[in-house]
């Protein structure tokens, strides 16, 4: 239902019925749609545009808000999100080492180097925390500040030596997280990733849930906690990597959703996941509609909207953890 | 009720040697306590009786299955581990708490059946906290937060408990009241105790380390002797029976006490 009234949302004039039935021509069920083809313009529009720039604000959003969820629990730090972990630096800065430098000889897109980027990121910060060891809240959060700080330095040598003004400001819009791009391809190769990651990630509800007193009290009630640890943080950068490779920096989501979800479904993991998974997308896809048509013909970089709704809420819960 | 026999244990960390050559054997739904200074190997040991760290030499048997034949969570339908002071950033009811004791008995996928909810409400019973299950964890006691993860440790309906300094940051009643309660479930117990009235009280049997080392073994009777504890901890005691209830009692004197003698 959000999928098809997000996809509504816009410049030009389309009914729900169109939006249904361009969908249903498209994936070849021509029999049950409710009305006839629409001109190649608007089906255009709506198939090529709209329809997978929703899908995949939604598969974004359900990454980043898994994502969270579990660092917060493997880490068993509140604050943890994949952005603020630095994950999107490191994304960048692989997207602008295959744009401007050239590494990979052409044979890299933005969005690979940018996917490489955030595993090398992801891998940097789960070293300097122990692989989630380090359980102090604060040093987590510094760790990731450092490791962000890093690689936007890194960003910035690149783009200024070799940069010039077009694309330092095209890259200036990725860098804020932004879902304009998306094309069908690498939707499917995104949302697959996505796809598998998230279910494998459900798998391990039982252990997210035994770790909230720690890796000692997880193993004594039965988890394998080193495999789980291995696995869990390999499926996380894989969806994070993703997520980010595909829309820059979108923030805040995986801080604000899982908490969001928490007060209301509770902590069992089991329940967590899915939940979260869903409203995640489904904010993401509202968000994202609200920032192409708000100010439309201009439209906002999504991620300055996650950012505006997200620091209050950061606010809130380092509030309740400080307390 | 369960065995936990230990023969020959030792671990070191980069040449240390914390544990060495450990022997010993709780049983019979008896308590058992651990007693010894800080850094005298007591935190460690449970860690290998609990499969948490490998020794470098030794076995360990649960009735007369070596713990390397345990998978963890098998282990874990028999064994339970309480912690001295864990603490969770998440908001979870006492009964939460409680079901997590559920873990190695779940399906991945499979939610509480009616059997897991009954054993629940029974852990919660016997410890007392049935009251407060729906309480957030947050915002118990400390005595509370003791008796729910004992709890939690029943719910997985273990033959063998091993405690780490259960009643540390407790207040007296509530060291008692947890100790107390130990002693009415009829699982075989090892505890690790600092205070060694309680643990001369309420234990059955006591194991003294020293240096990584099993200094002493036996009743507390037999055990603690103003000898072996000016050993051990490095202060002089009195050792009588309270005239009134009879209970074993150690008195402590203050170095300057003795200083003066």
């Amino acid at each position: 239902m959000t999928i098809v009234a997000a996809t509504l949302f816009g410049t030009a004039n389309i009914g729900p019925l169109d939006v249904i039935s361009t969908i249903l021509h498209h994936v070849g069920l021509d029999a049950i749609a409710p009305t006839e083809p629409l001109p190649k313009l608007l089906d255009a529009l709506i198939w090529e545009s709209r329809f997978p720039r929703v899908l995949l604000a939604g598969a974004v959003g359900i990454a980043l808000t898994v994502s969270g969820t579990v660092l917060q629990s493997v880490t068993r730090n509140p604050l943890a999100d994949p952005y603020l972990l630095g994950v999107s630096s490191g994304a960048s800065t692989g997207a602008v080492a295959v744009l401007l430098l050239g590494i990979g000889g052409g044979s890299l897109s933005l969005s690979s180097g940018a996917f490489i980027g955030a595993l090398v990121s992801f891998g940097v910060l789960l070293a300097l925390i122990g692989g989630g060891r380090v359980s102090n809240p604060a040093r987590v959060v510094l760790t990731g500040v450092l490791v962000s700080q890093f690689f936007a330095a890194i960003t910035s040598v690149i783009l200024m030596v070799n940069g010039d003004a077009n694309s330092t400001r095209g890259f200036t819009y990725w860098l804020l997280g932004s879902l304009a791009g998306a094309r069908w391809e690498p939707l499917i190769l995104t949302g697959s990733l996505i796809l598998i990651g998230v279910v494998a990630i459900q798998f391990f509800a039982p252990a997210l849930d035994a770790f909230t007193f720690g890796w000692d009290s997880a193993a004594a009630l039965g988890i394998n906690v080193t495999a789980a640890r291995v696995w869990l943080m390999i499926l996380t950068a894989v969806i994070t990597a993703a997520a980010v490779a595909a829309s820059g920096a979108i923030g805040f989501i995986g801080l604000l959703v899982p908490h969001a979800v928490r007060i209301l479904a509770g902590p069992a993991h089991r329940v967590l996941l899915p939940l979260s998974a869903l409203v995640g997308a489904i904010f993401l896809i509202w968000v994202d509609t609200f920032a192409r048509t708000a100010f439309a013909p201009n439209e906002l970089p999504v991620g300055v909207i996650t950012a505006l709704l997200g620091a209050p809420a950061f606010a809130l819960v380092l509030r309740r953890v400080g307390s | 009720m369960g065995r936990i026999t230990a023969t020959g244990l030792s671990w070191s960390v980069k040449r240390n040697r914390l544990l060495d050559n450990i022997d010993l054997e709780a049983h019979d739904g008896k308590i058992v306590g651990l007693l010894g200074p800080n850094g005298s190997g007591k935190t460690t040991l449970l860690r290998l009786l609990a499969g948490l760290r490998r020794p470098d030499a030794g076995a360990v048997h649960y009735d007369d299955t070596p713990l390397r034949d345990f998978t963890r969570r098998v282990l874990a339908r028999r064994l339970a581990v309480v912690e001295q002071d864990v603490s969770s950033h998440d908001n979870l009811t006492v009964r939460q708490v409680v079901e997590l004791g559920r873990t190695p008995f779940r399906g991945r996928f499979d939610p509480l059946t009616d059997t897991d909810e009954q054993i629940v409400d029974a852990a919660l019973a016997r410890t007392n906290i049935a009251d407060k299950q729906h309480r957030s964890w947050h915002t118990l006691s400390g005595g509370e937060k003791q008796r729910a993860q004992l709890a939690r440790a029943l719910a997985q309906q273990p033959r063998e408990i091993l405690l780490d300094e259960p009643t540390n940051h407790l207040d007296i009643r509530h060291q008692l009241e947890f100790l107390e309660l130990l002693g009415t479930l009829g699982i075989t117990c090892l505890i690790a105790l600092h205070d060694l009235n309680l643990a001369a009280r309420y234990c059955d049997h006591l194991v003294i380390l020293d240096h990584g080392q099993v200094i002493a073994a036996g009743s507390p009777e037999t055990v603690l002797t103003p000898e072996l504890i000016n050993t051990v901890y490095g202060v002089d005691v009195l050792i009588d029976h309270e005239p009134t209830t009879g209970i074993l009692r150690v008195t402590y004197l203050a170095p300057a006490y003795v200083a003066v003698d």
